[in-house]
């Protein structure tokens, strides 16, 4: 199995790793029992992801394709954040190995979960805006 | 932080040809290129170097050495999965046809028999899978428990791949031959690391591989004991007394020979070698927080260690360890190639979230201790840098 350099950049060097102390948003996705599992924290002002941490438990594939779509989303707006496919991840790290392409699908989703929570703490309901998460069972689908 | 080095701690995976197994195969990947069927001299001198490699994989079994105590028990085959298929398929194709259609394996084998046996149980074949315990070990009256009057075959592995348990097969195989019933064993990881003597450990068919024992790819070997005759696997010319046919890989068969000679010298010495740096890497993560070596520590390979990490993923640790300059293994999912992480594992009862944080480092003649002191040195560091990002982790402290 071949991991392209940009993924091996990323999971090598990873950016933005961590927590955010006073997040907007949280989002977790995967379970232990899969072997991944994506957290992702979000700053957010006037509509903005200012900032934006993760943590991944996960393969190679996992780690970089969080890092690549924290930095994909950093500084973009909710709306762009949101059309964050996990489609462009891949793209963005030079392509993953078809078994990996699920990893790509959770960085998607973690996004998103995340920012269900943040429009769940306005007091939101994220539904209609972020739309149907999918679960982790369902990303293994290829 | 230790200048970083290059370490080959995956040599349960394959092993670096060594140099006189090379040398002693160049002559025949050059100017001896006859055809060992041939009557003219380079035709005799081929079959000649291919017979003295049977009698040196003869000696390393304790096998009837061919010639002198009559014809061979050894055929040389592609590999040790290879030598599985033929032995459980050979054997339960030949006594289904006495009734016997039942067989005896374990869960944990390697997927050489058990995809083996999942084939057979395609065709109508019954399949007792037994348990192992939590240290990885089979216990010899589950076997005596498992046999039926139509049992054909007990199949069970001499040393486990992944995580070094060595099996009781002595008391399996006199097991075996007082209820009459076939005993073959996979010793793919045991040859060279164990003493192994099929007639007085009542064994009645052998697999094994050359490049675990620093031998060339694509070449084994299966001992067939005198009398069991097993259908051909390929028909064709009258190699391999007619049971495999194709024009023999005289090189890799030489190299075959001179690799099993070598590792089964003095195998007491190179065990004690390889278990100094094994113990040492046991000794250095005994206590290491949330740390466990999986499978039995006294019944275990001797260069071969296998431990899990709470909170850290396999592949990731191999990535890590791969840019530290270390090569091993592990048997999570992300490496499996499946979902699941691995079912050796899995089968010591491991809970999933340990099964993928296993590693793998398994030595060789060609590891030093200076191999384990960097491991010791380097490893610590890789896993506190994957559970600090790692959510799993954040969960299993804050609990």
């Amino acid at each position: 199995m071949l991991y392209t350099d940009k993924v091996m950049d990323h999971f090598t060097n990873p950016r933005n790793v961590g927590e955010i102390a006073d997040a907007d948003g949280v989002g977790e996705v995967g379970n232990a029992k899969c072997g991944d599992i994506m957290k992702m924290y979000l700053k957010i002002k006037n509509g903005v992801i200012e900032d934006v941490k993760f943590k991944t438990f996960g393969c190679g594939a996992a780690i970089a394709t969080s890092s690549m779509a924290t930095e994909m989303i950093k500084g973009k707006s909710i709306e762009d954040a949101l059309k964050l496919s996990n489609k462009a991840v891949v793209e963005a790290l030079e392509g993953l190995p078809p078994a990996k392409i699920h990893c790509s699908v959770l960085a998607e989703q973690a996004v998103k979960a995340a920012l269900s929570d943040y429009y769940t703490k306005l007091g939101i309901d994220p539904a209609p805006i972020v739309g149907d998460i999918g679960d982790c069972e369902a990303c293994h689908v290829h | 932080m230790a200048e970083k080095r290059f370490v080959y701690a995956d040599n349960s995976a394959t092993t670096r040809i060594s140099d006189p197994v090379l040398e002693a195969m160049l002559p025949w990947l050059k100017e001896g290129y006859g055809n060992a069927s041939s009557i003219y001299r380079k035709g005799r001198e081929a079959c000649a170097a291919m017979e003295n490699a049977r009698n040196q994989v003869e000696r390393a079994l304790g096998a009837s050495i061919s010639k002198h105590e009559g014809p061979t028990e050894i055929y040389f085959t592609s590999g040790g999965s290879e030598a599985d298929n033929w032995a459980i398929k050979g054997v339960a194709h030949t006594l289904a046809k006495k009734g016997k259609k039942h067989i005896v394996t374990s869960v944990f084998e390697h997927h050489a028999v058990l995809h083996t046996c999942a084939s057979l149980e395609k065709e109508g074949f019954e399949v007792t899978y037994l348990p192992v315990d939590a240290m990885g070990m089979i216990h010899a009256e589950e076997v005596e428990k498992a046999i039926r009057e139509d049992t054909a075959l007990v199949s069970i592995m001499y040393a486990n791949n992944e995580i070094g348990t060595i099996q009781p097969i002595a008391e399996i195989g006199a097991i075996c031959h007082r209820h009459g019933v076939l005993f073959h064993t996979d010793a793919v990881q045991a040859v060279g690391n164990v003493e192994i003597d099929v007639k007085a450990q009542n064994i009645d068919l052998l697999s094994l591989s050359a490049h675990k024992l620093h031998g060339p790819k694509g070449v084994g070997a299966l001992y067939c004991r005198r009398g069991i005759l097993l259908p051909n696997l390929i028909d064709g010319g009258g190699q391999e007394r007619g049971h495999r046919a194709g024009t023999e890989n005289i090189a890799g068969i030489v190299g075959l020979g001179v690799a099993i000679e070598a590792a089964c010298a003095d195998i007491p010495a190179r065990a004690a070698r390889l278990k100094v740096l094994r113990d040492k890497l046991i000794r250095a993560f005994d206590g290491f927080d949330h740390t466990r070596l999986n499978g039995d520590p006294v019944h275990r390979l001797p260069g071969s260690v296998n431990f899990s990490f709470l909170g850290v993923e396999g592949e990731s640790l191999l990535l890590s360890l791969d840019g530290a300059g270390i090569s091993a293994s592990s048997g999570s999912a992300c490496t499996s190639g499946s979902l699941d992480p691995s079912h050796v594992l899995l089968s010591l009862g491991l809970t999933h979230e340990w099964a993928h944080g296993s590693l793998r480092l398994s030595f060789s003649d060609e590891n030093t201790e200076a191999d384990a002191d960097y491991i010791i040195e380097v490893l610590p560091d890789i896993i506190r840098r994957l559970r600090a990002m790692s959510p799993l982790w954040e969960r299993i402290i804050t609990e």
